[in-house]
């Protein structure tokens, strides 16, 4: 049988591979996009895990929240990034140092 | 080993080696369709956690309609993957380390010897009649419909936001403006001209 370690560990190991992502593609733009949504991947996954083995829909409810914001973020996120390359010609997070921080 | 380990075996090394593939392959869009691979993987997981509805919900709208906007814009820009890849292989140490860290330690706090079988043990399979959906649609219009208005702002937000970052009026398209068009009168389109007319020749 499957126990909920199993997912609580799948799901670490997904984390893990997402801020990986992170760590090796700084310099591009959209693969940093695809590295943080499957970071939140991993911990949706976690919240179902909990609601399957401790029986309750509050943490389906959860994930669906989930969902909605991380669709909104990836939408504005890639409209940043359209129009970054429009102005920039570049996704690089190097480059993009005008407000010199 | 039964089915259900065997099914959730095969599904997470899916899951897990597209996901190390959407991190480490050069090609972008060939990451894009890695990420739909571990997407679809892992709904096929959350059917196995009873979560139909939203297992669902996530291949029609992050598989169809995310997934498909990254796509897009994958094609739209042409990078230059030599200059991003550039000091690809010198944080691949200290991210596998710190990886390796983060994957121990959450291993030792979440191990079997705390959720094992034994802690946590398998809930008995929920009957025909059950319906995820219903109880998910019960929940969110009943207990959290608050917080549901507010992530129907946000979706509108985001589709507000992501329109006026990206449009822009270019000079050369023809279009039409409909408040002139409504503003418009009659004399200042048309002239009339009073002429005397010509004697007959």
């Amino acid at each position: 049988m499957v126990s909920l370690s199993d997912y609580l560990i799948l799901a670490a190991v997904l984390f893990a591979i997402g801020i990986v992502g992170v760590f090796l593609n700084r310099k591009n733009l959209v693969v940093l996009l695809m590295a943080i949504e499957i970071i939140l991947l991993a911990v949706s996954m976690n919240f179902l895990a909990f609601s399957h083995f401790l029986w309750g829909a509050s943490g389906q409810v959860f994930v669906f929240f989930i969902l909605t914001v991380a669709a909104a973020e990836s939408a504005i996120g890639l409209a940043i990034l359209i129009v970054l390359f429009r102005n920039r010609h570049t996704i690089n997070v190097d480059d993009l140092d005008t407000l010199k921080g | 080993m039964t089915f259900e380990s065997l099914i959730f075996y095969c599904f997470s090394a899916l899951l897990l080696w597209s996901a190390a593939m959407v991190v480490v392959i050069r090609n972008p869009i060939k990451a894009v369709l890695f990420l739909v691979l571990a997407f679809v993987s892992a709904a096929c997981l959350w059917m196995l956690l009873e979560a139909e509805f939203l297992a669902i919900v996530l291949v029609l709208v992050y598989v169809g309609a995310v997934m498909v906007l990254f796509l897009f814009v994958v094609m739209m820009i042409d990078v230059n993957l030599a200059v991003l890849r550039q000091g690809f292989t010198d944080y691949l140490v200290l991210g596998g380390v710190v990886a390796i860290l983060m994957v121990a330690e959450i291993v030792i706090a979440v191990g079997p010897a705390h959720f094992g079988l034994h802690m946590v043990p398998a809930p008995a399979a929920l009957g025909a009649h059950y319906s995820n959906t219903r109880v998910l649609g019960e929940l969110l219009y009943t207990v959290y419909v608050y917080p549901f208005e507010i992530a129907a702002v946000i979706l509108l937000v985001a589709i507000v936001a992501a329109i006026a970052l990206t449009m822009r009026r270019r000079p050369d398209t023809k279009h039409q403006d409909p408040a002139q068009q409504v503003n418009v009168r009659a004399q200042d389109r048309v002239r009339l001209i009073k002429m005397p007319s010509e004697p007959k020749g």
